[in-house]
Order: structure tokens, then C-alpha cells, then sequence
């Protein structure tokens, strides 16, 4: 078992990263006992895994994730909702919270062509289209706050390991933010001021998610905005 | 503007080309990755005076419906040659010729594109030629796969493609417009390099058979170092960024 490439460098498609029975993670593929890259990206090994962190690539629905999506189509029984994925997502009336049985108002009422609504993905398996659900704590439509959207592949960055970008980027911004798997991210601040520098925060990550010291350059360049987060706020309480 | 003259001799006396390279040389290359803000990948190469720009779209929603397949995604491919890209004004209407460039091109990049990750959905491939000079096809899939690649589609590597042919009886690499028009024969390959395939090989002319093996040689040699130069383009636009954050951060800490 070698690893050949270096760890946490980009590497292009067809690079060999290691050979030997190692673990295959995401974007990795085996010819004979080499292991090759599928995609460009960071190569991160963890113990006997090997894996390419993409830098690039859209969003491919799996059950469970948080998805923010915006209503394209609203039919009989549910609406059809983009969620920047290669696949249109529904979302049937009866994933909605509220009394069941047949209702006769329109579905418009709830949802309508161009709102925002923040989902769960209840079913997909490659043969057929996902399948949504607004119904849990925290989902359903987006009225207030800002909506920023980034490329799917940098929304483990913005996370971090054991969510420590995301918290820092709350507790330093003093914004709420709700990220969603597709790249859907939600802010909401106390005042436009900390909502702007939180955006701009994000935008950061997108841009620079493959280089050391991110989350200490945006801590900075957070802390340079004299924005109030909730650190600061708690001080001064 | 008319057709430009046939030059008396395709190589002097010293076995020098008309463009001033030896007959193993390649032309210069320049290669460019993510050059497009609104395509999901894209890529741009000169090599001698071709100037080609790829946009690469998907995997998106298959449209028609149709063309889906339930197991794999759709690769499609368009070769176009701008109406500007050559001495006399080209029809924009498809040819025969790009129709088929546009076939062979995507069949050469069916082979390592890993399709069936994202059944019933479509990868578009656009191929502009704004500049034309021979060996476009070549260099339409070399900065095709490098697009691919920009998009974060899963591949299994980068395809390079590169053209030998025969001028005044001799072997050349990578022929230029007047070479092509004016020589003997032309055979364009694509080569994957890791599992050692070609995806690519067409002959227009006639060689001898060691004719052949010679400039199926010549071809393979260029490949691979034009596969180094893409892999070089591809990891330059993340090296970039990577260099500016950090040095940044630098500065300011010694500040």
C-alpha cells in the first residue's frame, strides 16, 4: 500500500493517487491495484481511505439532505421545485404540513412560482425524479433574510470539519445560517450590515475553499467589518 | 481574401518547415481553463494559429426528453467553425464535415467520461473554432476534455489528441493549414494515456505501413506532452488562487 500523490494537493483526472488495497471514498476509481482521481480536486487520506475532495461540480440529490429549492411549476397535487440539480424535484401537496385530506384551494395559495422554500429530500434512487418534504422544523417557505447561492462541491468547506467554519462564521457574523446540501445558503442578521459581510464571507470560502488558513483569514477579514457578532454582543450585554 | 498560394516547398533544404519547425516539433500551445463565467466548465487553446473556445453544460435535465437514457447521462458534442475562422467566409449552417467532426470528437470522449453516474441527464459539449489552422479536431478534443474537467464531471483522465502527416515524403508532426492542404496525408489520433487507448484515429491520404508506425509514434510522443500541458492548465487555475490567498495572508501577518 503507497500513497503516491501528495496529500491535500489538487490533483487532475487520471492522477494516480495511491496503489494497493486501500478504501476507494468519493471521486476515486481503481484500475488493476492502482487508484486513480475521477475529478479535480483536493486528495485527502483518512487512515486506509482515499478521496478527492472535487473543487468543481453541481449537485446530485441524496435522501435526507437540506435543500433549498425555488418553486418552477405548481400543479393539481404538488409543485415542481429547481434545486440545481440535474433532476426536476416535486414536492407533493401531501408533504406539506397542515390538516390532510383532499383540499380545494389552490395550491398557490402555499407556494408559488418563484418563492424560495427550504426542503428536506424525502426519496430519490437515480430512476426516478426526488422527492421533497416541507414538512419538519425549519422547512418550508423563505420570506425573510438573504439567499446566496455557491457551487454545491465548496459546501463541505463552508461546513469545515465538525461544522467549524459554519459556527465560526455565525458567532463572528452574528447572522443565523442555514446551508443547504445543494448550495442554497440562507442569512439571516440582525441588521443588512451583518448579513453583507456574512454573504461575503461565503463568497470567500466558494473562492478560495481549497487553500490553508481560510477559516483564520475570514475571521479577519470579518473582524476588519466591525460588524457586531455574538460574541461581542454578549460583552457589551 | 483569397486562397493563400501553395508554397513552393513544404520543408527546405535543411528539412526546416514553412513555419520555421523542425519536423518532430509541435506547434506553440497555449492552454486556458475556465474562461467562461456562465458555462458550467469551459477551456480555451491556441496551438499554431487555431484558436478554439469550449463550454462545457451539465449534467443538466435531458431536452428534449426523449434522448434520455435510463442508465447513463447523454454525451453531446458539437463541433462548429466560426464563419470568420477561415480565408474565405464559411457557411454558418452545419457541414458534413462538422457533423462528423462533431461525431468522432464525442465518440473519442465517450470513453472516459463516467456517464453512468448521473443517469437521464445530458453533458453538452460546445466546440467554437474561431480561428482555424489545421488540426482543429486535435485540438478541439485536447481543450474539450480539459473543459470536461473544469465542469467537475467525473473522468476517468484527460484525453490529448494531436495530427501527424506526410509532406514531400516525410513524416511531420502536427501539420499546419497549408501542410494539410498541400501534403500527403493526415492522420489525427487522441490517446488515453493511463489505459493506454485511441480514441481517435482517422487517415485521410496514403501511408505505407511503416510509414504509418512511424507517425502513430510521433503522434503518441506528442500526446503525452500535451497531456502534461493540460494537466498543467487544470490544477493552474486553483494554484493561482491558492498562491494570492496565502501570500495575502502573509502580508498581513507581517504587517
Amino acid at each position: 500500500m503507497v500513497i503516491v500523490a501528495e496529500p491535500k494537493q489538487v490533483v487532475a483526472p487520471g492522477e494516480l493517487l495511491a496503489e494497493g488495497d486501500h478504501v476507494l471514498g468519493d471521486n476515486s476509481f481503481k484500475v488493476g491495484t492502482k487508484i486513480f482521481s475521477a475529478c479535480i480536486g483536493i486528495f485527502e487520506v483518512d487512515g486506509n481511505r482515499v478521496t478527492v475532495v472535487p473543487l468543481k461540480g453541481g449537485y446530485f440529490p441524496r435522501v435526507g439532505d437540506l435543500v433549498g429549492g425555488r418553486i418552477v411549476d405548481v400543479g393539481l397535487s404538488g409543485w415542481t421545485v429547481d434545486i440545481r440539480a440535474p433532476y426536476e424535484a416535486m414536492l407533493p401537496a401531501s408533504e406539506t404540513p397542515g390538516p390532510r385530506g383532499p383540499r380545494r384551494r389552490d395550491l398557490s395559495e402555499s407556494f408559488d412560482v418563484g418563492d424560495m422554500v427550504l426542503s428536506q429530500v424525502l426519496a430519490f434512487d437515480r430512476t426516478r425524479d426526488p422527492l421533497l418534504t416541507v414538512k419538519g422544523p425549519g422547512l418550508g417557505k423563505i420570506s425573510t433574510g438573504r439567499v446566496v447561492e455557491i457551487s454545491a462541491a465548496k459546501i463541505p468547506r463552508l461546513i469545515g470539519r465538525k461544522g467549524s467554519m459554519i459556527s465560526m462564521l455565525k458567532r463572528e457574523t452574528g447572522c443565523q445560517i442555514t446551508v443547504g446540501q445543494n448550495g442554497v445558503v440562507m442569512v439571516w442578521g440582525k441588521s443588512p450590515e451583518n448579513e453583507r459581510v456574512a454573504v461575503e464571507a461565503i463568497y470567500m470560502v466558494e473562492r478560495e475553499a481549497h487553500t490553508r488558513g481560510l477559516t483564520d483569514r475570514i475571521r479577519e477579514m470579518i473582524a476588519k467589518s466591525n460588524v457586531v457578532g455574538e460574541v461581542a454582543r454578549t460583552q457589551t450585554a | 481574401m483569397p486562397e493563400p498560394k501553395q508554397p513552393e516547398k513544404l520543408i527546405d533544404d535543411k528539412g526546416v518547415r514553412i513555419d520555421g519547425r523542425r519536423l518532430d516539433q509541435l506547434r506553440p500551445i497555449k492552454l486556458e481553463v475556465g474562461i467562461l463565467d456562465k458555462a458550467d466548465g469551459s477551456a480555451y487553446i491556441e496551438q499554431g494559429k487555431n484558436k478554439i473556445l469550449v463550454g462545457v453544460y451539465g449534467p443538466r435535465e435531458a431536452h428534449p426528453k426523449h434522448i434520455a437514457l435510463p442508465d447513463r447521462a447523454v454525451l453531446r458534442c458539437r463541433y462548429r467553425m466560426a464563419p470568420f475562422s477561415v480565408d474565405e467566409r464559411k457557411n454558418p449552417a452545419p457541414s458534413r464535415r462538422e457533423m462528423e467532426l462533431s461525431k468522432v470528437i464525442r465518440e473519442s470522449l465517450e470513453s472516459v467520461v463516467l456517464t453512468d453516474l448521473y443517469p437521464r441527464t445530458t453533458i453538452d459539449v460546445f466546440i467554437e473554432v474561431l480561428q482555424s489552422d489545421g488540426g482543429s479536431r486535435c485540438a478541439g478534443i485536447t481543450a474539450a476534455s480539459l473543459a470536461l474537467a473544469d465542469a467537475g464531471i467525473p473522468m476517468r483522465e484527460l484525453v490529448a489528441a494531436c495530427a501527424v502527416g506526410k509532406i514531400q515524403g516525410h513524416m511531420a508532426l502536427d501539420l499546419s493549414d497549408a501542410e494539410d492542404k498541400y501534403g500527403e496525408a493526415d492522420l489525427p489520433v487522441a490517446w488515453v494515456p493511463n489505459a493506454n487507448l485511441v480514441t481517435l484515429l482517422q487517415m485521410d491520404g496514403i501511408l505505407t505501413t511503416n510509414e504509418f508506425e512511424k507517425g502513430l509514434t510521433m503522434a503518441l510522443d506528442a500526446c503525452k506532452t500535451i497531456h502534461g500541458m493540460q494537466q498543467e492548465a487544470l490544477k493552474k487555475k486553483y494554484l493561482v488562487i491558492k498562491e494570492v490567498a496565502e501570500e495575502r495572508e502573509e502580508t498581513e501577518v507581517v504587517a
